[in-house]
């Protein structure tokens, strides 16, 4: 379980999070809504333990451990990861290296998982260099998939897509989650919530990901606190209809 | 007779003069007796000592996947062997009494550049003639070492390289010095003759001690389809590195690459450039550098002049410091015709913060991820040279890299 407790977050001199609570307990996938500039990608890398992200005040409670404090890696360990909108090019670090970095000890068929997400050209070519909007989403859920964490916080994993891998991108995250075709098949909608352990957070503009990812609940992030709760299909009917103006008169 | 004459006449005014480049060295310090030792038969012979310290500088005594060995202690060639059709690896003070190697003797190397080269020529002790025959494929390496145990000993050596036509050579050069030199002086003159049609790769990996002195001077030609790959590795703490090697491409389609990967610990200087002249149509030049300080001084000088319209010529230096230092990157490029076209980058920082954080997210620690980075950074694709070669220098980086960092 994920648990965020009156979190304030600051960016340099600039206060971004400004007493954000939010729970995730175990197998819930959440959805991150709020406009740009609202906070959504700070709260990914509060949790994620970037120090430029500076906690003031609150805490954040991952597996009943006060991670408030604890570096990155720690935090990977601990089984967090993350699906980066930009991430940064490493020359010299080819895709492949990457991956079994990525699965640690973790013995893992780094051919068969790229193939999962058409990487598997991509494996000998340094990491990020040069890849589309397309093929960095693909690459970052190659990695996660290959990292295999119980908490995975995405953000926009499916921004700069094209429609044919829309499909892709969506099922594989669906698959990470737990949540795919396939593991659904023959169980009762109980027996499946209660086979799911893993946890997501995942931030959206265009809310495609809804069709491939069954999400739990949805928040709206504005202005650094979360405005609204509730169901994501409806909250993003609502963002859709009427952008977030009805978020700003909900909380005024 | 005249030609001695006078090239002893320029070394003799040479004798005294200062190097354009890098801190004055007192030759004097430094002694040019050496012990005489012993040629071996094989390299089986060689003490697990020695063959360590080679293997550092990728000579390996098992001489697996070598086309060729010549191996240089101290003043004395004690190996010197080919193990291949249509390769020849000689000694040069017995390969001087052969008319063929005098054509090439100093042919590009000038005696008169400086005291270096004067004293390359007035107290030579040794050094390599490597040579592959018209259209012989020597796909294999051939391993040199130039290995220095005498303490306070300055080793002058003369290589010659000869890729003949139609021929394909690969030759790495590991400089080393023993576990218990202090100091010493390494002088090293070097002249590359690619043929037409022919393709060289020369690797030099130098793995020396702390308080060594360096000072490699190297001149090659490219003649019309040539291809020179020129490959320099520098990681460990060296006292004073000034090097300066230049290439002309004279024939049509000749190309030249430097690739040099270099690591400047404190109290390390190194002076490090590279010159390629493109001198005849549809040449190519490319000089890389990668160079981290660690606390050293390093300067990455590259030089590429073209006067033919169509050349094509790139350098890129790239610089990082790690623990306080100082780089300094200077990109040169002369054009001297229309239409030529040449280009260069150069950019010197630090580690991006948000590399190390991003291989954090994914499970290393920050001292692992800052190694990966580094890593990476020295890790150049370097185009034509045969994968196992490759295999070699990246084992010879990480082995180093392992060591130093």
């Amino acid at each position: 379980m994920l648990r965020i407790e009156g979190l304030q977050v600051r960016l340099g001199d600039r206060e971004i999070l400004k007493g954000v609570d939010l729970e995730i307990r175990q197998g819930e996938v959440h959805i991150l809504f709020g406009p740009n500039g609202s906070g959504k990608t700070s709260l990914l890398m509060t949790l994620m333990g970037y120090p430029q992200y500076r906690v003031t005040a609150g805490k954040i409670v991952f597996k009943g451990i006060d991670i408030t404090r604890m570096p990155v890696h720690e935090r990977a360990g601990l089984g967090m990861g993350m699906s980066y909108q930009r991430p940064p090019t490493i020359h010299g670090l080819k895709t492949r290296d990457m991956v079994s970095i990525c699965a640690g000890d973790g013995d893992q068929d780094v051919e068969a998982l790229a193939s999962q997400v058409n990487m598997a050209d991509f494996l000998d070519r340094d990491l990020n260099a040069g890849f589309s909007g397309g093929e960095i989403k693909r690459s970052e859920l190659l990695q996660l998939m290959a990292q295999n964490p119980d908490l995975l916080l995405f953000d926009e994993p499916e921004s700069g897509v094209d429609m044919e891998n829309i499909a892709l991108i969506g099922n594989a995250i669906a698959a990470l989650l737990e949540r795919g075709p396939t593991s659904s098949s023959g169980a009762c909608r109980k027996k499946m919530h209660q086979g799911r352990r893993k946890m997501g957070l995942i931030i959206t503009h265009t809310g495609y990901i809804l069709n491939y990812v069954p999400a739990d609940r949805g928040q709206v992030l504005f202005e650094g606190v979360i405005a609204c709760r509730g169901n994501p299909q409806e909250i993003f009917q609502t963002i859709s209809r009427s952008g977030y103006q009805e978020c700003i008169e909900c909380m005024t | 007779m005249h030609d001695i004459d006078e090239k002893t006449r320029k070394a003799q005014e040479a004798k005294e003069k200062k190097a354009a480049y890098g801190q004055d060295i007192d030759l004097e310090t430094y002694c040019v007796e050496g012990e005489c030792i012993e040629p071996l038969s094989g390299l089986g012979q060689l003490t697990q000592e020695d063959r360590s310290m080679m293997l550092k500088a990728g000579v390996d005594a098992s001489e697996q996947d070598r086309s060729g060995s010549y191996i240089q202690k101290d003043t004395s060639a004690i190996y010197a062997t080919s193990l291949m059709d249509g390769l020849e690896v000689l000694p040069i003070k017995d390969a001087l009494k052969l008319d063929w190697v005098n054509e090439y003797y100093w042919k590009l190397a000038d005696v008169g550049q400086d005291k270096y080269t004067a004293r390359a020529y007035t107290d030579l002790h040794n050094g390599y003639v490597i040579r592959s025959l018209p259209g012989a494929r020597v796909t294999f390496p051939v391993q040199a070492c130039l290995y220095l145990h005498q303490d306070a000993l300055s080793q002058n050596v003369h290589n010659i390289i000869i890729a003949s036509e139609d021929s394909e050579l690969h030759v790495i050069t590991g400089c080393v010095s023993g576990a218990h030199v202090i100091k010493g002086l390494h002088v090293g003159v070097s002249e590359f003759f690619v043929k037409k049609n022919a393709k060289l790769s020369f690797t030099m990996i130098h793995h020396w001690a702390q308080g060594m002195l360096v000072r490699p001077r190297s001149v090659g030609v490219v003649e019309e389809g040539g291809l020179f790959l020129n490959n320099y590795v520098c990681m460990k703490p060296v006292k004073s590195l000034q090097m300066y090697p230049a290439t002309r491409l004279i024939g049509k389609g000749a190309v030249a690459r430097f690739y040099s990967l270099l690591v400047g610990h404190p109290g390390s200087e190194l002076d490090v450039g590279g010159r390629i002249l493109l001198n005849a149509p549809q040449t190519r030049a490319e000089i890389i550098a990668r160079a981290i300080s660690n606390g050293g001084t390093i300067v990455s000088r590259g030089h590429l002049a073209g006067d033919i319209p169509g050349i094509k010529a790139h350098l890129e230096c790239r610089g990082l410091i790690l623990n306080g230092g100082d780089i300094l990157a200077i990109p040169e490029l002369h054009g001297k015709a229309e239409g030529v076209d040449m280009s260069h980058e150069a950019a010197v920082g630090k580690i991006n913060q948000d590399e190390i954080l991003y291989l954090m997210s994914r499970g290393l620690s920050e001292d692992e991820a800052t190694a990966t980075i580094v890593r990476g950074f020295m890790s150049v694709d370097i185009p034509g040279l045969p994968p196992d070669l490759k295999n070699q220098i990246d084992t010879a980086v990480a082995r180093t890299n392992q060591e130093v960092m």
